[in-house]
């Protein structure tokens, strides 16, 4: 037997399980037809405010779901299942992040044909979940004009990995004395071309547009011509 | 601070590769590391050591190589490093890209097996 040493060549992913399933799940959104969106973001920053007033705006017209995820208490998906729409939490216990094995496990039972849209919340961290692939479509990554205008700065890797922000509590924005364009500057520097929203769950400022976003282009989802109002939506799959 | 899990991860593997290779003990894993993996290289040379207590990997050593971020330039077509990762543009024109090429590693590249 040989007491050397040998160098051997492995070169592989430490994630490999985890972006194996994720790329799997993503195959079964996409045959399924639902659009899958996550959200990252601080604790606080209004994730769940966020998606309260998403899926009243989505539904009754358009078929959503989420998933929640949370250390340790089911308050947040108590608060969305309100909207009346399929709720499921993901208690990660000491866990500070989502993974694909989570998802795939909270989605047990649950038939994602049905479904237009469905949301995945994870854990309020603006570190770790930018490590794991949850197989989502679009990830959007939330910074509140109460946490300062430097956040992507200090976060460049959650904001590099993500696909749109949105920039939350606007309403309080005068208040906070909060730098829009600095924010906005800060945002363009670690991810130059990102699609920014500013938006307001409690007004509704700028949930419309979001909201239209978010149905616009993926699976056939749109928007109906005329809206009359955010609520008289009507969601049409394309043939 | 997930990088005590990524840490189990890596022991796991490495331990499956060894043993698939005929090898018994790893000595050391050479790992890439890019500063866009959200895993603090600090951290988890800490956890490293903390998560190889009491399996076939106790006393091995990570060698961590550090991989820089590479970023495409669409405007001039040149692949630079960015003098930092808060602020993603071409060193040689300035122009701002989110083309990404590099720098997201997390990857086992090599194990000393025994």
């Amino acid at each position: 037997m040989s007491t050397q040493p040998r160098l051997v060549e492995v070169r592989q992913n430490v994630l490999k399980q985890n972006d194996l399933l994720a790329r799997e799940l993503r195959g079964r959104f996409q045959a399924a037809g639902v659009r899958v969106v996550s959200l990252v973001s601080s604790p606080g920053a209004g994730k769940t405010a966020f998606l309260e007033k998403m899926l009243s705006l989505l539904r009754p017209a358009c078929a959503v779901a989420a998933l929640v995820g949370d250390l340790a208490t089911e308050n947040d998906a108590a608060r969305l299942a309100r909207s009346g729409a399929p709720v499921r939490q993901i208690t990660t216990g000491t866990v500070c992040h989502l993974d694909a094995a989570m998802v795939e496990r909270a989605l047990e039972g649950w038939n994602i044909e049905e479904l237009d849209v469905l949301f995945i919340e994870n854990v309020g961290n603006l570190v770790c979940p930018s490590s794991y692939d949850l197989g989502e479509e679009l990830r959007l990554v939330l910074l509140s004009v109460t946490e300062g205008e430097d956040k992507p700065l200090k976060y460049p890797t959650i904001f590099n990995t993500a696909d749109v922000a949105l920039i939350t509590k606007i309403d309080l924005a005068k208040a906070v004395e909060f730098d829009l364009a600095a924010a906005r500057r800060n945002i363009e520097r670690v991810r130059p071309g990102m699609r920014v929203f500013e938006v307001s769950a409690k007004t509704g400022e700028g949930m419309e547009e979001c909201l239209r976003f978010l149905r616009a282009g993926a699976h056939g989802l749109q928007i109906a011509d005329a809206p009359e109002a955010a609520a008289g939506y009507e969601l049409r799959k394309a043939d | 601070m997930h990088e005590l899990s990524i840490a189990l991860s890596m022991i796991d593997m490495a331990t499956e590769e060894a043993a698939s290779r005929g090898g018994i003990r790893v000595s050391a894993i050479h790992l890439k590391l890019g500063p866009l993996s959200g895993v603090v290289k600090e951290a988890l040379l800490f956890s490293y050591e903390v998560a190889c207590e009491g399996t076939p990997l106790e006393g091995s050593r990570l060698v961590i190589e550090d991989v820089p971020v590479v970023v495409y330039c669409p405007s001039c077509e040149a692949e630079t490093s960015p003098a930092s990762i808060q602020r993603f543009c071409c060193s040689v024109c300035d122009a701002p890209t989110p083309q990404v090429l590099s720098g997201r590693e997390l990857e086992v590249v090599a194990l000393e097996i025994q």
